[in-house]
C-alpha cells in the first residue's frame, strides 16, 4: 500500500441541479487519522464526500487530492490512491464473497495485466482484516446485513488505497454490528496508517472514534477538531436543535451527548 | 491454495466452459445447418466444399447458394443480437431492457423496410440505412425518456410505445406494397434467415468483426459498472464515457443484424437472462450471450425447417413462440420483485 495522499476542500461548493447544497468549504483531511462527518439530515455531509471523491464535480472550488485538483487528475490515478463505499451499492444477483471483494481490484486489473497472486493476497487481506474469510466461498444473497456491510468495506479494502471515505457504513446495523465495523475501520488506520473519512450518524460513537471531528450544518462546517475540544452543549443545541448534556463517555472518556427532551427528566 | 484462489479460479472456470461448451454447441448446430435437409450432404462432403475440394453433384449448389448463406446468417445475426441484448440489459440492470423490447430493432426495421420496399435499395445500402433507422430510435427514446435524467424503468416503457408505433408504420408499408414482395415482407415482419443472399450478409460480417472485439473490450468496464455508478468511479472507470459507447456498440450490432435478417423475435431479449443463468455468479456475460443467440438462431430456424411437420416455418415465428411467454412471465413477475426498475 502507498502512503496515504493528502486531502483537502478548498472553497468548494457542489449541488444537485439549481440547488446549491455545500458553500464554499474549505477543509483539510488530516492525513493518517480517522475523520468523522457528523451533522442533522440534509445538512450536506454525504454530497461533500461524494465532492471529494469526485462522484460530484464540484460548481466551483476544487478538491485536492496530493495538491492537485481532482477533476484533472486522470481517474485511474485518483482510484489507485482513494477509494469510497458509496451508500445503497448493488450487488449482483448470486455473486460469491470473494467475487464481490475481487471487483475491488478492478483498477489494478487491465487488459494486459491479468490476475496475479498480488491480487489474491488484496483479497484475501481484506476479508481477513474485515473477519470475512471464512464467509469467502458464500453467496453474498445469503448473508445477515452485518456480514453484508463487512464485505462491502473489504471491496473497499481490497482497492488498497490510501484514503478510504465511507458513507454512513454503518447505517441499518445493530449496535454490535456498529461497533464491529469502527472497530475493524480503527485497525486498518492503526496498521496501515491509511486516512479515513467517515459520515456517521451515530454521535455517541462519532466522537469515541474520530481523531477529528467535523461538525456540518447547512452545507457548512460549524467546527472542526479533536472531539474533545470541539463538541460542547452549545454546538450540539445550535447544530441538531436539541437540549442536551455532554458528560465524558464512561468507557472512553470522550464527550457523550444526553439529550433532553420535555418528558422523562429526573429534574 | 488458499479460499480465495479456490472460489475465484471455480467461478471463472465455470464461466470459461460454458463458453466452450457452447461454442461447440454452435460448431455442431452450424454443421448439421449445412449437412441436413432434403438432399442429405455428408459431413465430410460438407468440409470438402467449403474447402473448395471436388464433391458430387449438386453439392457446391446447395452449399454455397442455399444453406451456408442460410447457416452464416443465423450464427451471425444471432450473435449480434445475443451481444447486444446482454449489453441493453446490463447497463440499464433490467432484463426488459433488451433493443427488440425497446423499439431499437423496430427502428432499424422501418428504416429497413422503407429503403428496400419504397427506395427500391438493396445490399450495402440497407445495412447502412437500417443502422441509421436504429441510432435515430436510440436518440428518439433517449430523448423522450428524459426528465432530468433518464431512467430504466421510463426508457423501457417509452421505448414498447415507440417500438409498438414503428411496427404499425412497418405493416403500413407492407400493406400498400406490391403483392409480389409479399414474402420478401416476411422477413421485415417475423425475421427470417431464409434466401438471404451474401450481399446482405457480408456487412453484418465486418460489423461484428470490428464490434465484437469492442464489445469485449468495454465489457471490462460492466463488471464495475454493475455495482453502481458511484462504485464504478470509484474503480476509475470513466462511467459516461463507457456506456455511451457501449449503447452505441449496441445499437450498431441491433441495427446490422436487423438489415441481415429482419428483427428475429426476442433472440436478444433471452440470449442474456439464458447466459447469466449458466453463467451464475453474478458476473457480466457478453460473449456467451452472444453465443447463447447464435445457438438460438440456428436451433430455432432448424426447428421450423424441419421440426415443425411439413409446414416450414420462419425463424422468428419459433423464437417468437418461446419468447413471448418468456416477456410476459417477466412482466408479471418483475414489479413483485423489484426487478421492474
Amino acid at each position: 500500500m502507498q502512503a496515504p495522499s493528502t486531502l483537502a476542500a478548498s472553497a468548494l461548493s457542489l449541488g444537485y441541479g439549481d440547488r446549491a447544497v455545500v458553500q464554499d468549504l474549505t477543509l483539510p483531511i488530516p492525513t493518517g487519522k480517522v475523520t468523522i462527518i457528523i451533522g442533522p439530515n440534509a445538512c450536506g455531509k454525504s454530497t461533500f464526500l461524494r465532492g471529494l471523491a469526485r462522484l460530484l464535480p464540484p460548481s466551483s472550488g476544487t478538491v485536492l487530492l496530493d495538491g492537485k485538483s481532482i477533476q484533472e487528475t486522470p481517474s485511474r490515478e485518483v482510484a489507485l490512491r482513494l477509494g469510497i463505499l458509496p451508500q445503497g451499492p448493488i450487488a449482483p444477483d448470486g455473486i460469491t464473497v470473494t467475487d464481490l471483494v475481487s471487483r475491488g481490484r478492478h483498477v489494478h486489473q487491465g487488459w494486459f495485466r491479468r490476475w496475479s497472486s498480488t491480487d489474491d493476497d488484496a483479497v484475501e487481506q481484506a476479508l481477513t482484516a474485515t473477519g470475512t474469510l471464512e464467509l469467502a466461498a458464500r453467496s453474498v444473497d445469503e448473508l445477515s446485513g452485518g456480514q453484508r456491510q463487512r464485505v462491502w468495506i473489504a471491496m473497499a479494502l481490497a482497492q488498497r488505497t490510501g484514503v478510504l471515505l465511507l458513507d454512513e457504513p454503518t447505517t441499518y446495523l445493530d449496535v454490535s454490528h456498529q461497533v464491529e465495523v469502527l472497530d475493524v475501520l480503527t485497525d486498518l488506520n492503526e496498521a496501515e496508517g491509511t486516512t479515513i473519512v467517515i459520515v456517521l450518524h451515530e454521535l455517541n460513537l462519532a466522537c469515541r472514534y474520530a481523531d477529528h471531528l467535523v461538525v456540518m450544518k447547512d452545507g457548512a462546517v460549524v467546527t472542526a477538531g479533536a472531539p474533545t475540544e470541539v463538541l460542547t452543549e452549545e454546538v450540539v443545541t445550535d447544530v441538531f436543535g436539541i437540549r442536551c448534556r455532554v458528560v465524558p463517555d464512561p468507557v472512553s472518556e470522550t464527550p457523550m451527548i444526553v439529550p433532553i427532551g420535555r418528558h422523562r427528566t429526573a429534574s | 491454495m488458499s479460499i480465495v484462489a479456490t472460489t475465484r479460479r471455480r467461478s471463472a472456470s465455470r464461466a470459461r466452459r460454458v463458453s466452450s461448451v457452447l461454442f461447440v454447441a454452435v460448431v455442431a448446430m452450424f454443421a448439421l445447418t449445412l449437412s441436413y435437409g432434403e438432399f442429405q450432404i455428408s459431413l465430410p462432403d460438407v468440409v470438402r466444399s467449403l474447402l473448395g475440394l471436388p464433391t458430387p453433384a449438386g453439392v457446391d449448389y446447395i452449399m454455397h447458394s442455399l444453406r451456408l448463406p442460410r447457416a452464416s446468417v443465423a450464427a451471425l445475426a444471432g450473435l449480434a443480437f445475443g451481444l447486444a441484448g446482454a449489453i441493453f440489459q446490463q447497463l440499464l440492470r433490467n432484463p426488459l431492457a433488451s433493443p427488440d423490447v425497446i423499439g431499437v430493432a423496430q427502428g432499424a426495421t422501418t428504416a429497413a423496410v422503407l429503403a428496400v420496399m419504397v427506395g427500391g435499395f438493396s445490399g450495402v445500402a440497407v445495412s447502412a440505412i437500417a443502422l441509421t433507422g436504429g441510432l435515430v430510435t436510440a436518440i428518439a427514446i433517449y430523448l423522450l425518456s428524459w426528465r432530468n435524467g433518464v431512467g430504466a424503468y421510463r426508457l423501457i416503457l417509452v421505448g414498447i410505445g415507440v417500438g409498438t408505433a414503428l411496427t404499425s408504420v412497418t405493416s403500413f408499408i407492407l400493406t400498400r406494397s406490391d403483392v409480389k414482395v409479399a414474402a420478401e415482407a416476411l422477413i421485415w415482419l417475423t425475421g427470417s434467415v431464409n434466401g438471404r443472399t451474401w450481399s446482405q450478409i457480408v456487412p453484418l460480417f465486418v460489423a461484428l468483426i470490428v464490434l465484437l472485439p469492442l464489445t469485449l473490450i468495454l465489457g471490462r468496464a460492466l463488471s464495475g459498472m454493475q455495482l453502481g455508478d458511484d462504485l464504478a468511479r470509484a474503480f476509475g472507470v470513466r462511467v459516461e464515457t463507457c456506456r455511451l459507447a457501449l449503447l452505441l456498440t449496441g445499437v450498431c450490432l441491433a441495427g446490422m443484424a436487423t438489415a441481415a435478417a429482419g428483427p428475429i423475435a426476442f433472440v436478444a431479449f433471452m440470449s442474456g437472462p439464458i447466459a447469466v443463468r449458466l453463467v451464475g455468479g453474478g458476473r457480466p456475460v457478453l460473449l456467451q450471450a452472444g453465443l447463447v443467440g447464435a445457438l438460438l438462431v440456428l436451433v430455432a430456424d432448424f426447428a421450423g425447417s424441419h421440426l415443425l411437420g411439413s409446414r416450414v416455418y420462419p425463424v422468428g415465428v419459433v423464437t417468437g413462440v418461446i419468447g413471448a411467454p418468456y416477456l410476459l412471465w417477466l412482466l408479471a413477475t418483475s414489479n413483485r420483485t423489484g426487478r421492474g426498475g
